[in-house]
């Protein structure tokens, strides 16, 4: 019989620790992918955040360093400096990313740095047991917003893609969602072109990946797709926020 | 021989480029700007990169990942901004990375002033980050030292796999002074087997600082503890200064030692036999040093530019068997040979001629 689906090279095999109904699974899926079709696994460095993807690191095929919280892109900016002609990608939390990261977040866009950089966006803390992220919705209910999200004390919800795309030296920057096939197909080709921006070295990359949590939402999996595409997607900006012409000719 | 002025922060920065230091990640900050600026002038001729980061805890991590892909790399900075690179500190210790870390120390706490202090003694050689980690920490006294450490702790980092901090003073990072400019001595360093630099034609390799399970953590804090044993026992370094005869110590690093042998040799003019012990590294602290003297010196004077910090390690040294007197300014302050000698004088009852301790007087 015909293998038609097979584990991609680009993951090791190390089971998944994640929470059954977690996206985080099949976001690193389409990066293994991507890694694999590239042909980039021996070529690429990868860096891990503070959070539940903590342990991607023994996960994915290529070489991996861990960062504290928040200072992935900023180790990833010395890698790279160090090997140009290396690909280099960070895979972080929102709250890594989009809390604690800040600074981080926006003078790696800034410079263009040629690296990628991979948020997913699940709108809480998970690997701390769900509490309010930058990116939690208003009156959204988490262990530190028991009473939902006060937009008056706590702002309204950041979304970071949107904020990178102004900054010049953020040549690609794409809002997925990997809650249905289509939109998983959507979310791989975001990938790769993220991939193919820093290896023609236009500048930055970002791919913003919508995600679930359903232990911390306290839903079924199946729900929390449902609350992701009912309450998530209306909120943040979705699709190609920046393209440039060379990859679109691609 | 190429002797060239340099100010002590430039010869920090001439002496990385020379020790083959290809990446420098750092934020300005007085009195160690001129580190960056002299690097940013000269490092990419000699084939190097540096890059002003966005902030100091930036600039430390960036230096984590370059130092993950065994490249040399160094970052430079003053007391307020190695207080926020703390938590990379602890971050690089346990990832086991060589990174060389200058603080040209000022004066605080806060914002403090620019005047020259060793008021960062204890967050340099106690940790200062969390976690039971330790840095291998170089104290120098003069210009030619500063260059000649900074290629040292090239070698230092590289040889045991951990960060190496040079701690400087204001005073030694703005004052210029003849430095000879030395090449790089080849010496023999263990393989980088280690390194993240992509997995072609090798098994994958991973850089991480976490413990899964307790067991687990506790092995690594034992290989750790294990590593410091070693440097302890391989690396205590210190210089001493008419000790042979002497009755009486002065201890004092970087710019204190200096001052310290004016004092020992006005001291020796009075007939007072005094001695000066000047520690080198400062972790380790050169407990070596003290051995042979803890049974025969009758008093210690330690002379810092801080409230006394320095002075818990010499009382540990000497185990407390004579009194340990602490000479202190602050501020930014620096003591007068003189005035150090009429301390000691009050202290230990000593008698010494009105001239030689002229305006030390109103202490």
């Amino acid at each position: 019989m015909e293998k038609i689906f097979k584990r991609t090279k680009g993951l090791t095999g190390v089971p998944f620790h994640y929470c059954p109904g977690c996206t985080h699974g099949t976001i690193h899926r389409l990066i293994g992918e991507v890694l694999e079709e590239l042909d980039i696994i021996e070529d690429t460095i990868g860096i891990a955040p503070v959070g539940c993807a903590g342990f991607c690191l023994d996960m994915f095929s290529c070489d991996f360093i861990g960062a504290a919280h928040g200072r992935a892109q900023a180790v990833g900016t010395g890698v790279k400096r160090s090997l140009p002609n290396k690909m280099v990608f960070t895979y972080q939390g929102d709250g890594d990313i989009a809390a604690i990261g800040t600074a981080h977040a926006i003078h790696v866009a800034a410079r263009g740095e040629k690296i990628t950089s991979i948020m997913v966006n699940n709108a809480v803390f998970g690997m701390t047991g769900g509490q309010m992220a930058p990116t939690t919705l208003a009156g959204q209910v988490t262990t530190t917003s028991p009473y939902g999200r006060d937009c008056t004390s706590s702002g309204p919800p950041i979304d970071l893609p949107k904020t990178i795309a102004t900054l010049d030296g953020a040549v690609y920057v794409a809002a997925v969602s990997v809650d249905s096939p289509k939109n998983i197909f959507a979310a791989k080709k975001a990938i790769k072109r993220a991939f193919q921006v820093q290896q023609l070295g236009l500048g930055f990359s970002l791919v913003s990946v919508l995600s679930t949590c359903p232990t911390n939402w306290g839903l079924s999996p199946v729900d929390s797709i449902k609350w992701l595409q009912e309450n998530m997607l209306p909120i943040y900006q979705m699709g190609e926020l920046k393209v440039p012409e060379e990859v679109k000719a691609l | 021989m190429t002797k060239v002025l340099l100010k002590g922060n430039e010869a920090i920065a001439e002496a990385a480029i020379q020790a083959g230091c290809k990446m420098f990640f750092g934020y300005p900050i007085t009195p160690s700007t001129e580190i960056v600026e002299y690097l940013s002038k000269h490092l990419p001729k000699a084939g190097g990169t540096v890059l002003q980061g966005e902030d100091e805890v930036a600039s430390i991590y960036m230096c984590y990942g370059a130092a993950a892909t065994g490249t040399r790399v160094m970052t430079a900075t003053s007391s307020p901004g190695f207080s926020l690179k703390q938590e990379g500190m602890s971050y690089l210790a346990a990832a086991e990375l060589p990174v060389v870390v200058v603080n040209v120390n000022r004066a605080g706490p806060g914002l403090g002033g620019l005047g020259p202090a060793q008021s960062d003694y204890f967050q340099c050689t106690k940790g200062g980050g969390h976690g039971d980690y330790r840095v291998i920490v170089l104290a120098p006294s003069k210009s030619q030292e500063l260059y000649d450490f900074t290629m040292q702790a090239f070698d230092l980092a590289d040889r045991y796999r951990n960060p190496v901090l040079i701690l400087a003073d204001g005073f030694l990072g703005q004052m210029m002074e003849p430095v000879e400019i030395k090449k790089r001595v080849a010496v023999s360093l263990p393989p980088q087997d280690w390194i993240v630099d992509g997995c072609r034609g090798r098994e994958k390799r991973k850089i991480v600082s976490y413990a899964l399970s307790n067991e687990v953590g506790e092995a690594s804090c034992a290989r750790w503890q294990a590593k410091y044993e070693k440097i302890e026992e391989q690396e205590q370094r210190w210089e001493e200064f008419y000790t042979e005869d002497a009755e009486y110590l002065i201890v004092g690093f970087g710019t204190c030692g200096r001052i310290g042998k004016s004092v020992v040799l006005n001291a020796r003019k009075q007939g007072i036999k005094l001695g000066l012990i000047r520690p080198i590294t400062l972790w380790p602290f050169p407990k070596k040093a003290f051995a042979p003297y803890k049974d025969i010196i009758k008093g210690i004077v330690t002379v810092e530019l801080n409230a006394g910090q320095m002075i818990e390690d010499v009382k540990l040294a000497v185990e407390c068997k004579m009194p340990v007197h602490l000479y202190s300014r602050q501020g930014g302050m620096m003591p007068g040979e003189n005035e150090i000698l009429s301390f000691m004088a009050q202290v230990f009852e000593l008698s010494v001629a009105e001239e030689a301790i002229a305006d030390g007087k109103n202490i």
